[in-house]
């Protein structure tokens, strides 16, 4: 049986002040498209109604990867994770993370700015039509509870975008534009922790490119995820780390994604790192570190408790691998 | 419903589809140009069955709309060979039985043409992972992987 897609309006705009103008009133409940490999399957199981896609695939403007005069690197939103995954312009942990991202076939099709903008998931919301309407519409559904956490007045549906992490620790920007005008904000404050509003940005306005400054940072991804080939992360973690000439920490970034309805970044943990020498036994105490604080819900396919023993794994896994990295 | 007209590219042909905007490439290839070598499984973008090419690159018709490749090369599997003469992983796949419903093998193939277009000596690492979004319910792979690394020797043989 064919799943379809209900009934919907396309366009293509051919420059970002036609996208911008198509999505500008409310209303209209106008919705971008980029690769549309989160969208399409999303209107499929009737999560999103709206009533004209706008697409973004034909605004030249907003392909490709820039390196500017001070090194950093602007990607445009529509740049492909295929394209990012085999660039030699980009951060290595960018490629890297790219290339972890669902299928070849997906990466092909998926772009960064869809990327950083992918819904957030959850056991319920992620269901056919027919069983949420047996089971009763959740919070993220239109309905009026949580089933996840049923005396809870706010959606906990993760947030699901590996790519978000990794920019968030490599200190990048993005830039917003709307026909009411641009602005420039960074990655880490895109995110809100609310499964159902779970971006800062307004709906009519268009990421149109992200900005990652030069960094001398030593880096790595570690991602947890049941079939390695396609599988969205149970857990992903990104972190860069500043050594200075004796091999003592100066700065610290760790990120924690599919873990909680934003990138969570491990503050104390951090913080622990700055002057210490990247021992094994620092890495295990910064681990534990990392992981105290989260209460992951029971909103995906592992158990909680592991996937919370999970963080502290793979935080250690990436300090590991970043503390060796040859930059 | 949205009617539009689509001017689709299809294995070099120019096609103009009437069609609702809608429509999935899946749809459009399966139903309204009646070219069912693309088969339609999870219709999720899960198992690679309904692959085709996009300008020489592997994509899911099944979470693609038509609206979107408008303009673009498609590649299907009908789309593959030179007339009567299979291309050089058809034949390999049926050699070696690399196929046993069947059901998964177009989207191998075609996954596989676009690795061997730019990789023509693949090892196996990356037969794996250019195929890992593919999924097939009976043969266990081994047969398919043996069979794209047969139609890459007999390709580079030829060059010789
Ligand atoms: C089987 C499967 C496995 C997957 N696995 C992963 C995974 O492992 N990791 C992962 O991170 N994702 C995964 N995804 C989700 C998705 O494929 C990727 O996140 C992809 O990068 C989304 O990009 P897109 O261009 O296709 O987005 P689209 O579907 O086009 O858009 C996604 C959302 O972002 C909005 N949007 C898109 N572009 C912009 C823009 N420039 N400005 C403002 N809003 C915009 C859209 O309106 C929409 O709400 C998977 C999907 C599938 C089907
Ligand atoms: S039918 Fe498209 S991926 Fe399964
Ligand atoms: S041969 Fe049956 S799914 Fe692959």
């Amino acid at each position: 049986m064919t799943i379809q897609v209900p009934p919907v309006g396309f366009v293509s705009a051919g420059t970002l002040e036609e996208a911008a103008r198509l999505v500008s009133d409310p209303d209209d409940r106008a919705v971008l498209i980029a690769g549309g490999t989160d969208l399409v399957p999303k209107l499929k199981r009737h999560q999103a109604a709206p009533i004209t896609l706008v697409s973004l695939a034909n605004i030249e403007a907003m392909h490709g990867i820039a390196i500017t005069d001070d090194g950093a690197c602007v990607i445009g939103a529509l740049t492909t994770l295929s394209e990012i995954a085999s660039s030699p312009d980009v951060p290595t942990m960018l490629a890297s993370a790219a290339a972890t991202v669902a299928s070849p076939q997906i990466r092909n099709s998926a772009t960064i700015g869809g990327n950083l903008c992918v819904d957030t998931r959850c056991n319920y919301i992620d269901m056919p039509l027919t069983w949420r309407q047996a089971r009763g519409h959740c919070l993220k559904d239109g309905g009026d509870t949580c089933w996840v956490a049923p005396a809870s007045d706010r959606c906990w549906a993760i947030s699901s975008t590996d790519l978000a992490p990794v920019v968030i620790a490599l200190n990048a920007s993005v830039r917003l534009v709307s026909s009411r005008g641009e602005r420039v904000v960074t990655a880490d404050s895109l995110y809100r922790s609310d499964g159902i509003n779970y971006l800062t940005k307004t709906s009519d306005e268009i990421l149109v490119d992200v900005t990652i400054p030069a960094t001398t940072a030593r880096t790595s991804f570690q991602k947890l995820r049941r079939r390695g080939s396609i599988d969205f992360a149970l857990l992903s973690v990104a972190c860069a780390v500043d050594v200075d000439s004796e091999g003592r920490c100066d700065t610290a970034r760790i990120v924690v994604g599919g873990i909680a309805s934003a990138p969570v970044s491990a503050t104390d943990a951090e913080e622990f790192l700055v002057g210490k020498q990247l021992t094994p036994e620092v890495i295990d105490e910064a681990s534990e570190i990392a992981s105290k604080p989260v209460r992951a819900q029971d909103n995906t396919d592992t158990g909680q408790r592991y996937r919370k023993w999970m963080i502290s794994v793979h935080v250690a896994k990436a300090l590991t691998e970043a503390a060796t990295e040859r930059v | 419903m949205t009617e539009s007209i689509l001017r689709l590219t299809v294995n070099g042909a120019l096609h103009t589809v009437v069609t609702s905007s809608h429509r999935t490439l899946l749809e459009v290839l399966r139903k309204d140009l009646d070219m069912t070598g693309t088969k339609h499984g999870c219709d999720l973008g899960e198992c690679g069955a309904c692959t085709v090419l996009v300008d020489s690159k592997p994509m899911l018709s099944c979470i693609t709309l038509a609206s979107q490749v408008e303009g673009r090369e498609i590649t299907t599997i009908e789309g593959l060979s030179d007339g009567p003469f299979p291309d050089e992983l058809q034949t390999a796949f049926s050699e070696l039985g690399a196929a046993q419903c069947g059901y998964c093998t177009p989207g191998m193939i075609l996954s596989s043409r676009s690795l061997l277009d730019t990789n023509p000596d693949p090892t196996t690492d990356d037969i794996n992972e250019a195929l890992a979004g593919n999924l097939c319910r009976c043969t266990g792979y081994v047969a398919i992987i043996s069979a794209v690394h047969l139609a890459a020797t007999r390709t580079l043989g030829r060059a010789e």
